[in-house]
């Protein structure tokens, strides 16, 4: 047998609100990551990118956790995570720190490694061996961070084009903000609503069945607005779909299994 | 003009309710930014030009000094004046003195948000002096003693029945929802004053170095009747307005029009170069240019200097989502939007302008359609450093910000906070999946479920699953 490349060395970069919120969009990116034939690992001193901090203004709380983070992920080839927005943090830790830093070319290297997931798949492993159906019309919400800061605009739809059964209807101003903004929907919530509401007018008017999008900030955003409204519309993360991990219940329905209880 | 922007939250709320604003602002969301993406789309060069608008206004304020000079030495060598202020007080005492000089009753305004920046309607009219707002947007917005809601289209809050009564109001004619009898109608009021006026003010889109120029562009022609007619004419422009040479001025032309209103050329571009000539058929005898510096030169060198490059296409707040859902007045004071977000806090301090920066997802709308490529979010996360250095942000989101500083640098209390947050959010779902009321996020809440998590950590699962593959 001939000898193979080297497996990708990936480390997961998790995020905040996937590890507390949907496990399983973490799990679904180590499975996509392992179909695309990586290695994938994840840092047990990760916990959050810092976007908190350094919006609200807070420059030296987020300089510190930034030099954690690189320490966390140091040595890895690779760092992927399913969300434009806090990988999109990382591509800004750069500009934390002073030109003489030692942690600055640190920093820039951790950056040139950073990717978000179906970037990754698409721009650098050329992967789209996906392995998922799903009968379902689908349409998709850009993420702002991940659209205007990484360029993540055809790698999902690339994607969900392998997708079995899959049909994807676009909505207008897919690329407008959901209003989500982390602290911003707390802090304006009335401003907030009226844009998610836009957004979630705009999904259903193409009578897709599920909305997905590569954030779970905006997804937990427009979930609660579709369930509040009393909408059908199922949201998920879009590596649930990619990795057929879809049999969990989309963001915000009810965990009562009906079948399971007959 | 008074400041409002410490009660941007209420003022926003009540736009929000405001049926007929709202219908306005959809207009506005739904115009403006197909128009400028089909101008941009019929222009292959436009990145390109884009990135040459933002290296040529590099250079300018890299030489701010050399270009200002070289401005007024055209000018005065063209016969006319410069006058220079260093504040709002000093630009409107000089023009009162112009005014006063030239013996005026009423002068003639073309549209000039400096002129609104320094607040000088209400000053000459203290003074003696009737301004009268030749645009039709300011001169509805007059009418209504009502301020501007956009750099560049003013009453763009108003609906055609707001026009409609104020105008068979003030005009004391009949009422009437055609908007050409309308037009008709503030024409044949301007007119009238385009003669009788004493002094035309404008502002001026550029002022042009090499020959001492200034421009205006509009699609009236408002503002050629107010520099034209009248025996005087007062320019009055920001310090960042110049540029080099003439041909510089047509990139910037070829860019504003794109990103403003999406047409390829605004309809009238017009140069004024010193006063009337004894051979010229018509024009001012005197020719005036107000420079004034307002807090622009402290930008220089510092966190804010790329906002010097602005040429007020209003582009930002045209595809700005915030913006587009409560439109100018809630920012409370002269410049909306993203632009004004990053001007506003320097020219009335982040203490009364704190909520302008921080109204914003920072989705980034507004940098990627910027013609001069200003990183507006980027500026905006430096204000609100400064309102956190400064202590002025709230006790309760610094307090929690702080905590949640703590918990991410301790991974083991974090895992902790993490696996109680899960576990907590999803018994007070029980099978719904959702939580309807969560009494520390009523933000949230007021307006949408908060959906249970799955249960369960990340962490702590694959922690499980790397032992047991271990294991077996």
């Amino acid at each position: 047998m001939s000898q193979q490349t080297p497996r990708p060395q990936v480390g997961l970069f998790v995020t905040c609100l996937v590890d507390m919120f949907r496990p399983s969009v973490g799990f679904a990116t180590v499975k996509l990551l392992e179909m695309a034939g990586c290695q994938v690992d994840v840092p047990g001193t990760q916990t959050c990118c810092g976007q908190p901090s350094f919006n609200s203004g807070d420059r030296a709380s987020t300089k510190r956790l930034a030099k954690d983070v690189i320490d966390a992920f140091d040595g890895f080839e690779y760092v992927v995570g399913p969300s434009g927005s806090c990988i999109g943090m990382l591509h800004h830790y750069p500009a934390l720190f002073a030109p003489d830093d030692p942690y600055r070319a640190r920093a820039e290297s951790l950056a040139e490694r950073a990717y978000e997931i179906t970037s990754f798949l698409t721009d650098v492993l050329n992967f789209d061996a996906i392995l998922a159906d799903y009968e379902h019309r689908v349409t998709y919400h850009d993420s702002c961070a991940g659209l205007r800061e990484l360029g993540v605009k055809n790698q999902p739809r690339q994607l969900l084009e392998k997708v079995g059964g899959l049909d994807i209807s676009e909505m207008e101003e897919a690329e407008t903000c959901c209003g989500f903004g982390g602290t911003f929907c707390v802090k304006y919530p009335d401003i907030s609503n009226r844009m998610v509401s836009n957004k979630t007018s705009n999904a259903t008017a193409t009578q897709a069945d599920t909305l997905l999008g590569g954030d779970l900030g905006c997804l937990l955003n427009m979930a609660g607005k579709l369930k509040r409204e009393g909408s059908p519309l199922q949201v998920r993360h879009v590596v649930e779909v990619l990795a057929n991990m879809t049999d969990t219940p989309a963001i915000g329905e009810s965990q009562y299994d009906l079948a399971k209880e007959l | 003009m008074q400041i409002n922007s410490p009660q941007f939250k209420e003022r926003a709320k009540t736009a929000l309710h405001d049926p007929s604003l709202q219908k306005a602002l959809g207009n506005l969301r739904h115009g403006f930014p197909g128009k400028r993406a089909a101008a941009v789309a019929r222009m292959p060069e436009f990145e390109q030009l884009r990135d040459e608008g933002r290296d040529l206004k590099n250079h300018v304020i890299e030489h701010l000094d050399f270009y200002l000079e070289q401005f007024e030495t055209k000018v005065i060598e063209q016969g006319g004046q410069v006058h220079w202020a260093r504040d709002a007080e000093e630009a409107r005492k000089a023009i009162l003195d112009i005014c006063r000089k030239a013996n005026a009753k009423t002068v003639t305004k073309g549209k000039s948000m400096v002129s609104e920046e320094i607040n000088l309607n209400d000053y000459l009219e203290e003074h003696g002096v009737h301004p009268i707002e030749t645009d039709l947007g300011e001169y509805i917005l007059q009418l209504r003693e009502d301020h501007p809601s956009h750099i560049i289209a003013p009453a763009i809050h108003l609906n055609l029945d707001d026009v409609s009564d104020i105008f068979s109001k003030k005009h004391g004619t009949e009422r009437t929802d055609d908007p050409a009898a309308l037009m008709q109608e503030a024409r044949e009021m301007l007119r009238k004053q385009f003669v009788a006026a004493d002094v035309g003010i404008t502002g001026a889109n550029f002022c042009v170095a090499e020959t001492g120029s200034t421009l205006i562009v509009t699609n009236e022609g408002n503002g050629d009747l107010t520099q034209i007619l009248p025996r005087v004419h007062v320019v009055i422009a920001t310090i960042d307005k110049v540029v080099p040479t003439l041909e510089d001025m047509t990139l910037f032309q070829r860019l504003l029009a794109r990103s403003a209103t999406g047409q390829e050329f605004t309809v009238y571009n017009t140069l004024s170069t010193g006063p009337r000539r004894s051979d010229d058929q018509d024009g001012p005898e005197e020719y005036h240019v107000v420079l004034l510096d307002n807090g622009r030169s402290e930008m220089l060198g510092g966190d804010f200097q790329e906002m010097l490059r602005c040429i007020r296409c209003s582009a930002c707040m045209n595809h700005c989502p915030v913006y587009g859902a409560v439109g100018g007045h809630a920012y409370g004071w002269v410049y909306p939007g993203p632009m004004g977000a990053v001007l506003t806090p320097k020219l009335i301090g982040i203490d009364k302008a704190g909520h302008l920066p921080n109204a914003s997802t920072f989705c980034g709308k507004c940098e990627s359609v910027c013609p001069v490529r200003i990183p507006l979010p980027k500026m905006m996360r430096h204000w609100r450093e400064r309102e956190f250095e400064r202590h002025l942000s709230p006790k309760g989101v610094r307090l929690g910000l702080g905590a949640w500083s703590y918990f991410t640098r301790h991974p083991k209390l974090y895992r902790w906070l993490a696996r109680a947050g899960s576990f907590g959010l999803k018994l007070m779902a029980g099978k719904k999946g959702r939580v309807h009321s969560l009494p520390l996020s009523k933000g949230w809440t007021a307006w949408r479920e908060m959906p249970a998590p799955e249960g369960g950590t990340f962490m702590d699962q694959w922690k499980k699953q790397q032992r047991q593959a271990e294991e077996n």
